[in-house]
């Protein structure tokens, strides 16, 4: 690092992640189709519902920053909002302990991939998929196929509750702390951090890494942990908002490697961006809800998020000039 | 340098497995010929989808909109015949125009654009699925009787599913082995860089890998609408024939980097699978468990491959 001259407001501009512009332009889209999204009802409402997807991504940006792709992180978020209806079984005091349990599970889901991936040899996108496979077949098994449990009030209050009256911004939900918190020890951990260096580098080059004496993999192993980690929470937060189902998580592991590009991480390593992964989740969010306001069916939405994939990928493929 | 192990070992261990459980739980009368061949043929529309993602996956490629491709050909194949004979062929046409196309622009995406192949094929994937969704919502059309026979024909006692499998895995197989295009495929796959140092045109080779993948992909989609006799927009996502195809293309020894691997061997794989899939059925295995075990393998799989080898792998 070298010091940092004050740069021209022009420079500066361009610094800037065009994730959040794109993100600006939508807001003011549905702020337009729908002025009340501007009061703490509407903008707060929609914060919260983005933040399981903006902890996704933000974890799958360790995995991404590593060379890999976690694709079992949809079915960890399945196992998280299942595990806990089963665990809970509707005694309140509880929760805190499923949840620690849940954490602890996530952790070790983590540590299998990486293990699978660094120790045996196994390409992440096969030993994710086969987590991914395996544990929807616990998931199933363990619910007998049909999860029919409740979550506790205090569970899905970390989802669902809305402190009122809260100075300046009127409403502040628990979700969007739980993502402050989140976000920031992740953002920590990648930015500011040893450990991020090492998994920039290990991304970067692996073999060059391990012959500069980087432990490739232990620095793997953290990196799949972290990933497993952050859909645990966001199974978490969605337990608060969505009904226990077996397919709450599917697909959340592509929406998240979606917004992490978007947010500028670079597929097969080298480059992670844990701020800009939460932008691209609200840009993806955004999105989802400039369609619906449009009234444009689940189906469209799907092609706009293919479309988009693209784009986002061949721009910045642009961007870089390979 | 170290010699790779073919799929053989890997396909030997199962069939040991296989026969000695089916021999262990008294059940012999499931290794009759007719028997064996109809768990193969439960197999065919896993198998065409695999032998096209070997070829994604040899010029360092991946194909994950093929389980789109696969519902949006056998609706579109029973619409268009609608019961009608004379509307085969036309629906044929249709289908293979349509795998041409999306096979065109992955390729083009990944070899001109340079969009990493996982993102293009998964953005199309959402691009069909999204647009085939937004058309039908159910089963639609009907395939005719006469069509219907590609799945309940069959040629010298051989199921016509079958017979078109083998027919296909042949001509990739000869295609990979005796032309040029097959070794500009291992070249391209290899080292790119050294491919196209040497005058190989590797843009144009990842474009038709990529067309190969989708119309067999295609073809796929078109013995399911025989098979169930009208075309549904979920039967490539319920099959998940995306992961599965990678699945048995790598258990056979298809490396994900590319350049190495062979059609015979993702038909080893598919053997696997469809020996998986028969003994959890006689011995009676919970669906879900049946699961676990399949993640399981498929890791297992690869794993093994992997044994020896110092290369760091992401």
């Amino acid at each position: 690092m070298t010091l940092a001259a004050p740069r021209p407001f022009a420079a500066r501009l361009r610094g800037v992640n065009p994730v959040w512009a794109v993100l600006l332009l939508l807001l003011l889209a549905i702020l337009l189709l729908n002025p009340a999204f501007a009061e703490p009802q509407g903008f707060m409402n929609f914060l919260r519902r983005a933040a399981p997807l903006c902890l996704l991504a933000a974890g799958q940006v360790f995995v991404l920053t590593s060379g890999g792709f976690d694709l079992s992180q949809g079915a960890v978020v399945t196992f998280t909002v299942v595990g806990a209806s089963m665990l809970l079984d509707n005694d309140e005091g509880a929760t805190g302990w499923v949840i620690l349990v849940l954490l602890a599970a996530g952790a070790g889901v983590g540590a299998v991939n990486g293990l699978v991936v660094s120790v045996l040899r196994v390409p992440s996108l096969i030993a994710t998929l086969g987590t991914m496979i395996a544990l929807g077949g616990v998931v199933m098994t363990w619910s007998g196929g049909a999860p029919r449990g409740y979550l506790t009030d205090g569970f899905r209050a970390f989802g669902r509750f809305m402190w009122r009256d809260v100075p300046v911004v009127g409403l502040l939900p628990a979700a969007l702390l739980v993502l402050v918190a989140g976000g920031a020890l992740l953002w920590w951990l990648l930015h500011a951090t040893t450990y991020g260096r090492l998994l920039h580098a290990v991304g970067d080059n692996p073999e060059a890494a391990r012959l500069a004496g980087v432990p490739v993999a232990r620095v793997r192993v953290i990196a799949f942990v972290a990933s497993a980690l952050s859909a645990v929470v966001a199974g978490v937060l969605l337990g608060g908002f969505s009904g226990v189902s077996l397919d709450v998580g599917t697909g959340a592991e592509l929406q998240a490697i979606t917004a992490a590009v978007l947010g500028g991480t670079l597929l097969l390593g080298g480059r992670g961006l844990v701020g800009g992964a939460v932008g691209g989740a609200l840009t993806l969010s955004a999105l989802f809800t400039l369609l619906n306001l449009l009234g444009l069916p689940q189906p469209v939405r799907e092609v706009a998020q293919g479309l988009i994939l693209i784009l986002a990928v061949a721009f910045a493929v642009r961007r870089r000039g390979t | 340098m170290r010699v790779r192990a073919g799929p053989g070992p890997v396909l030997a261990v199962s069939a040991a497995i296989y026969v000695g459980a089916i021999l262990l739980s008294g059940q012999a009368q499931y290794l009759l010929p007719e028997n064996l061949v109809s768990v193969l043929g439960r197999a065919v529309a896993l198998g065409l989808t695999a032998v096209g993602q070997t070829l994604a996956i040899l010029v360092a490629s991946i194909d994950l909109s093929v389980a789109a491709l696969i519902s949006a050909s056998a609706v579109l194949a029973s619409v268009v015949m609608d019961g009608d004979p004379a509307m085969v062929v036309p629906g044929v046409l249709a289908v293979l125009a349509l795998g041409a196309v999306v096979g065109l622009v992955n390729g083009l995406l990944v070899a001109k654009a340079r969009v990493n192949p996982l993102i293009a094929t998964l953005g199309m994937a959402l691009v069909i699925q999204g647009g085939l969704s937004a058309v039908v919502s159910n089963f639609a059309g009907a395939v005719p009787p006469a069509f219907q026979l590609l799945d309940q024909g069959s040629l010298l006692g051989v199921p016509a599913g079958l017979v078109l499998l083998l027919a296909v895995a042949a001509a990739a197989s000869l295609m990979l082995n005796l032309t040029r295009f097959g070794s500009d495929v291992f070249a391209a796959g290899g080292n790119p860089e050294a491919a196209r140092l040497a005058g190989i045109r590797t843009g144009r080779t990842v474009v038709g890998a990529h067309v190969l993948c989708s119309l067999c992909a295609a073809l796929a989609g078109l013995y399911l609408a025989a098979r169930l006799g009208s075309g549904a927009p979920w039967i490539g996502r319920d099959g998940v024939y995306d992961l599965e195809s990678i699945a048995v293309a790598v258990i056979g020894g298809t490396v994900l980097a590319g350049g190495r691997g062979g059609v015979w061997g993702t038909l080893a794989g598919v053997a696997v699978f469809a020996m998986i899939d028969s003994l959890f059925n006689i011995l009676g295995v919970d669906a879900f468990a049946k699961q676990v075990f399949r993640g399981v393998i498929i890791v297992a799989a690869v794993a093994a491959y992997a044994a020896g080898t110092r290369r760091l792998v992401a």
